[in-house]
C-alpha cells in the first residue's frame, strides 16, 4: 500500500526538486504531505505537529528563499530537525566508576527484552567485558528458562535463583544478583524484568523497587519499533513509573516506519542507545540519530555498513583470497568460505537495507531468500573435497549422488556449479585490477564497501588502464546475473 | 459452542452441557455472542452434537478516546487528530469523519452527545460481521486451528487462554508446539498446556522443521480423538519471505490430513499502521481467517482493526486482556464502538 517513510518523503520532495524557488504555499503543501507520511509511518500526533512547526519556522525563514536550491534546504531542514528530535549526538553506555555497571531493562510485553538482554550480553562480552545476566522476570511462563537458554547460546552466565511462572520475587533477585555480581567479579548485570504495562501501577512500582534495589547506571527502555500512537503513552508511563536513562528500538528489521523512534525520543527526551535487527545474536548495533535520519530520508546509512564489513572480514583471509583469485585456484571450499565471511556481516537483506536508495529496492530486497545460501551451503557439504577442489570432475552420477545428500535436486546442484564456474571467471577478472563491483545487485549498488580486498588488490597488481576494456568484460558476465535481484555472487537463482 | 461427532462422546457433550450452563458468566448484561447457526451440519452425513461452550464478556477492555477534547459539528477536525490517536490510520479518519459530517448534516446534530452517537452507530454499523464466531462447526474434528504472528504479538499465551476455554467448555485440546525457533518457546507453551489441561506434542529436538511438528502433531491429535488441534507458530516479521515460505509449508503440511478451520493472525494492540501490512502478508501466505487482538488492557485503543476488517475483510474474532488464563473475549463491534466513543 504504501512504502517506507523514506519513499513518502522522497515522493514529495520529487515535486520541490522540480522548482527552482519556494513559495509560502508550496512549502505548506509540502509539510502537509511530510504531515501525512509521518503520521503513517507512526510518529505520534503531537510529536508531528510539534516536528511539523519547527520545520515550517525555519523553512518560511530567510534561509531558503535566499539559498541557491529552496527544495533541497527543505530536505536538509527535515534532516537536521530529524536529528534533532532523535536526540542529535549518539551516546554511549555509561560504565560505573567501581563495577559492576548495572543495566536495567523494562518495556512492554512482547517488546523483545529477553532477547534484546542476550544480545547486549554478547555485545558487552565481544567488548571485553565480563557480563552478568539477571532473570527477573518472573511473570511469564518459562522467561528465565529462555533466558537461560539464550545465556548458553551466547556464553554468558545467567543468575536465576527463582524458576519463575509467577513464583518468586524479582526485587530480591535483583538485589542477590547484585552481591553475586561482586562476589564473583562480574563488570557488567543486565537486569532482564518482565514486560508491564505502563497503566499497571502495581507493577510499575515493583519495577521502581527493582530500580531502588540495584541502583541501576542505565535503565533501558525497550521498545518494539512497529507500535502505533500508543507509544507516547508507554513512554511517558516508564519515564515517570521507573524513570529512564535510554531507549533501545527492537525489530528494526520488519518493515514498520519506526515513528516510534521519534515520538519516544521527544516524548522522554531521552537518547535512543540500540537497536536491534533480526533474530540472530548478532543483529544489534549502537543507534546513531545522524544515520537514522539519513535512513528515514533514504540517504542510505554507509557508515554502519562500513563497520560491519571491517568487523566481519578477517584481513589474512581476505588477501589470501585475493592471491587465489589472481592464480585461478578458487575452489568451492573457497566460494563456501566466502559466503561464512559475508554472512557474519548479518543478514544479507539488512545490510543491503542500508545502502543508500534501498528503500526504492525494498521489493527486491524482500526476494532475498536467506534460504538459498543454506541450500547453496548444504550442497557444497555434501561434496567430497576432492570435488569441492576440482568441480570440473562432477559427472551424473556424483552430482545425483550430491543432490541426494544435500536434499537439494540434480537442477539445483548444476545450476550450483554454473554458477560457481561464473563467479570464479569474475574473481579472476576482480583480483587482476577489475571492477570490484558484484554482478548481481541491483544497478547503482554494485559498490559493496569491502575494503581489505580493495587494499589487498592494490598490492597486487595495479589496475587496468583501460576503463572500456574493464566495463566490457564486467558487462559480459552480468547480464547471466540479472536475476539474482541481489544476492552476492550470483547465488539465489 | 462447536459440533462434534456424536458417535464419539455424545453423552459425554449433552452432560458437560448440563454442567456448562451454570457457568456461564453473568459480570455484565450484553448482547449474546453473535454465534451463527450452521445451516449445513443437519445435512452433513455423521450426526453432530452441539457443545455449548462458555459465554465470554470483557468486562475491560476497549477505552475511551474521548476524555480531553470537547468538539461540535463546527470543529470536527478534533474528531479525525482523536481518531488519528486512536491507530485508526490518516485515511481511515478522514472517511469517518466525512461520514460522520454527512450523517450529521441530515440529522440536524450539532452537539457533542448527538456526534457521539452517530459516531458509535456508524462504528458498529462498519464493523458488524456476521463471521465472527469460531469456525468449529464443519464436523470435520479434529478442527485445526493455526496460530501465526510477528514476534512478541502474544500467540503463545493466546493459545493457553483459547485452550483452556475450549477445555472448560468440555472440548478436548492438543497444542502442537511448532515455535522450534525461539528459546523455551516449547516449554512456556508446555506450561500453558498444563494449565489448561490439554495435550501438547513436542519437537524431538532443537530446532526441528516446525513443519513435522505441526505433521506430527495433526497424527497424534487423530488419534487421541481430540475436538481441536492449536498449533504454535514461531514469531516472524512479514518481511521475511524464507519464514513466510516456511509458514506456507506448515500450512501445505497440515492439510495433507486435515482441513484448516481457522487461521488467527494476533495482532498486539499497541501495533501501529504496521499491522496493516502485516495482516495483508500473513494473509497471502496463510490465509488468516481472523485475528486476535491482544493486549488491549494497555492503554492503546487499536484503532487499526477498523482499517484492516475494511479493507481485508477479515473479522476480529477474539480479544486478550492480560496474562491470566481467563483474560479473554470475544469481539463484539458495538463493544467497541461504545468503550471507544465512552458515555454518551
Amino acid at each position: 500500500m504504501f512504502g517506507n517513510l523514506s519513499e513518502r518523503l522522497v515522493e514529495t520532495f520529487k515535486g520541490l526538486r522540480a522548482k527552482g524557488k519556494l513559495s509560502a504555499a508550496d512549502i505548506d503543501a509540502t509539510l502537509r504531505e511530510i504531515r501525512r507520511a509521518l503520521l503513517e509511518a507512526d510518529v505520534s500526533l503531537e510529536v508531528v505537529k510539534t516536528f511539523i512547526a519547527a520545520v515550517r519556522e525555519r523553512a518560511l525563514g530567510d534561509e531558503v528563499s535566499k539559498a541557491l536550491n529552496p527544495a533541497q534546504q527543505v530536505v536538509q531542514i527535515v534532516q537536521e530537525e530529524l536529528v534533532v528530535i532523535l536526540g542529535g549526538e549518539a551516546r554511549r553506555i555509561q560504565f560505573a566508576k567501581n563495577p559492576p555497571t548495572v543495566i536495567m531493562l523494562a518495556g512492554l510485553q512482547g517488546s523483545g527484552k529477553t532477547t534484546l538482554a542476550g544480545k547486549l550480553a554478547k555485545w558487552l562480552k565481544d567488548q571485553g567485558q565480563t557480563p552478568l545476566l539477571v532473570a527477573c522476570d518472573l511473570q511469564r511462563p518459562n522467561a528465565v528458562n529462555q533466558l537461560q537458554v539464550i545465556g548458553e547460546r551466547v556464553g554468558v552466565p545467567v543468575f536465576a535463583p527463582e524458576v519463575g511462572n509467577g513464583k518468586g520475587n524479582p526485587v530480591s533477585v535483583a538485589k542477590d544478583s547484585i552481591k553475586h555480581a561482586k562476589q564473583k567479579q562480574f563488570s557488567v548485570v543486565i537486569v532482564d524484568t518482565a514486560g508491564r504495562l505502563g497503566i499497571d501501577e502495581e507493577l510499575m512500582k515493583q519495577a521502581n523497587d527493582i530500580r531502588k534495589a540495584t541502583d541501576p547506571d542505565e535503565v533501558l527502555f525497550v521498545i518494539d519499533s512497529m507500535i502505533g500512537q500508543d507509544a507516547v503513552n508507554v513512554a511517558r508511563a516508564f519515564e515517570d513509573g521507573v524513570g529512564i536513562t535510554g531507549v533501545v528500538l527492537t525489530k528494526l528489521d520488519g518493515d514498520a516506519r519506526g515513528g516510534a523512534a521519534l515520538s519516544v525520543a521527544q516524548v522522554t527526551g531521552k537518547p535512543i542507545l540500540f537497536s536491534s535487527t533480526g533474530e540472530g545474536m548478532d543483529a544489534f548495533e549502537p543507534f546513531y540519530p545522524d544515520r537514522m535520519a539519513s535512513r528515514i530520508l533514504d540517504m542510505g546509512d554507509i557508515l554502519t555498513l562500513i563497520e560491519q564489513a571491517q568487523k566481519s572480514f578477517d584481513e589474512q583471509e581476505a588477501s589470501a583470497m585475493a592471491e587465489k583469485m589472481a592464480k585461478d585456484a578458487f575452489t568451492l571450499e573457497d566460494f563456501l568460505d566466502q559466503m561464512q565471511q559475508l554472512r557474519k556481516m548479518g543478514s544479507l537483506k539488512s545490510m543491503l537495507s542500508m545502502m543508500p536508495g534501498a528503500g526504492k529496492l525494498k521489493g527486491q530486497l524482500d526476494n532475498i531468500d536467506e534460504k538459498e545460501i543454506d541450500h547453496t551451503e548444504a550442497i557444497i557439504r555434501a561434496m567430497t573435497p576432492k570435488e569441492r577442489r576440482d568441480p570440473k570432475i562432477l559427472n551424473g552420477s556424483r552430482r545425483l549422488r550430491i543432490a541426494k545428500g544435500s536434499g537439494m535436486t540434480v537442477t539445483d546442484v548444476n545450476s550450483l556449479v554454473n554458477r560457481f564456474e561464473q563467479a570464479a571467471k569474475m574473481m579472476k577478472v576482480m583480483a587482476k585490477g577489475g571492477n570490484p563491483g558484484i554482478p548481481g545487485m541491483p544497478q547503482g549498488m554494485g559498490a559493496m564497501p569491502r575494503p581489505q580486498v580493495k587494499k589487498e588488490k592494490g598490492k597486487k597488481k595495479a589496475k587496468s588502464g583501460n576503463p572500456a576494456k574493464r566495463a566490457a568484460e564486467i558487462s559480459g558476465i552480468k547480464p547471466a546475473q540479472q536475476g539474482n535481484s541481489g544476492s552476492s555472487f550470483g547465488l539465489g537463482g | 459452542m462447536f459440533w462434534r461427532k456424536k458417535d464419539k462422546a455424545a453423552d459425554v457433550a449433552v452432560e458437560e452441557q448440563v454442567v456448562q450452563e451454570p457457568e456461564v458468566q453473568v459480570e455484565k448484561v450484553v448482547e449474546q455472542l453473535p454465534i451463527v447457526e450452521p445451516t449445513v451440519v443437519e445435512a452433513a452425513p455423521q450426526e453432530l452434537v452441539k457443545v455449548e461452550l462458555p459465554k465470554r464478556n470483557l468486562t475491560k477492555g476497549f477505552k475511551a478516546v474521548f476524555s480531553r477534547i470537547k468538539f461540535d459539528v463546527e470543529n470536527l477536525e478534533e474528531l479525525q487528530d482523536i481518531l488519528i490517536q486512536a491507530d485508526f490510520g490518516v485515511s481511515a479518519a478522514e472517511e469517518i469523519v466525512a461520514e460522520v459530517k454527512v450523517r450529521a448534516k441530515k440529522s440536524g446534530s450539532r452537539t457533542e452527545a448527538e456526534l457521539k452517537e452517530i459516531l458509535t452507530d456508524l462504528l458498529t454499523e462498519k464493523m458488524t460481521r456476521s463471521d465472527v464466531s469460531l469456525n468449529l462447526d464443519s464436523g470435520k474434528q479434529p478442527y485445526v486451528i493455526l496460530v501465526v504472528g510477528v514476534n512478541g504479538a502474544g500467540k503463545t499465551t493466546t493459545i493457553g487462554k483459547l485452550a483452556n476455554y475450549l477445555v472448560e467448555g468440555g472440548a478436548k485440546v492438543t497444542l502442537g508446539a511448532a515455535d522450534t525457533f525461539r528459546a523455551a518457546a516449547v516449554e512456556q507453551l508446555e506450561t500453558w498446556a498444563t494449565r489448561s489441561n490439554s495435550s501438547i506434542v513436542k519437537p524431538v529436538s532443537e530446532g526441528q522443521d516446525p513443519a513435522a511438528v505441526a505433521y506430527e502433531a495433526v497424527e497424534k491429535a487423530i488419534a487421541n480423538g481430540s475436538d481441536v488441534l492449536i498449533i504454535d507458530t514461531a514469531g516472524r516479521l512479514q518481511n521475511k519471505q524464507g519464514l513466510m515460505d516456511e509458514l506456507g509449508k506448515i500450512r501445505r503440511v497440515i492439510e495433507k490430513n486435515l482441513p484448516i478451520s481457522e487461521v488467527l493472525l494476533v495482532l498486539d494492540s499497541t501495533t501501529g499502521q504496521n499491522a496493516m501490512t502485516q495482516a495483508k502478508a500473513f494473509t497471502e501466505v496463510a490465509a488468516v481467517t481472523g485475528i486476535a487482538l491482544t493486549k488491549l488492557d494497555g492503554s492503546a485503543k487499536g484503532g487499526i482493526v477498523y482499517a484492516i476488517q475494511d479493507q481485508l475483510n477479515i473479522p476480529v474474532k477474539l480479544v486478550g486482556v492480560g496474562e491470566g488464563i481467563n483474560d479473554f473475549g470475544f469481539f463484539d463491534a458495538k463493544e467497541f464502538a461504545i468503550g471507544l466513543v465512552g458515555e454518551k
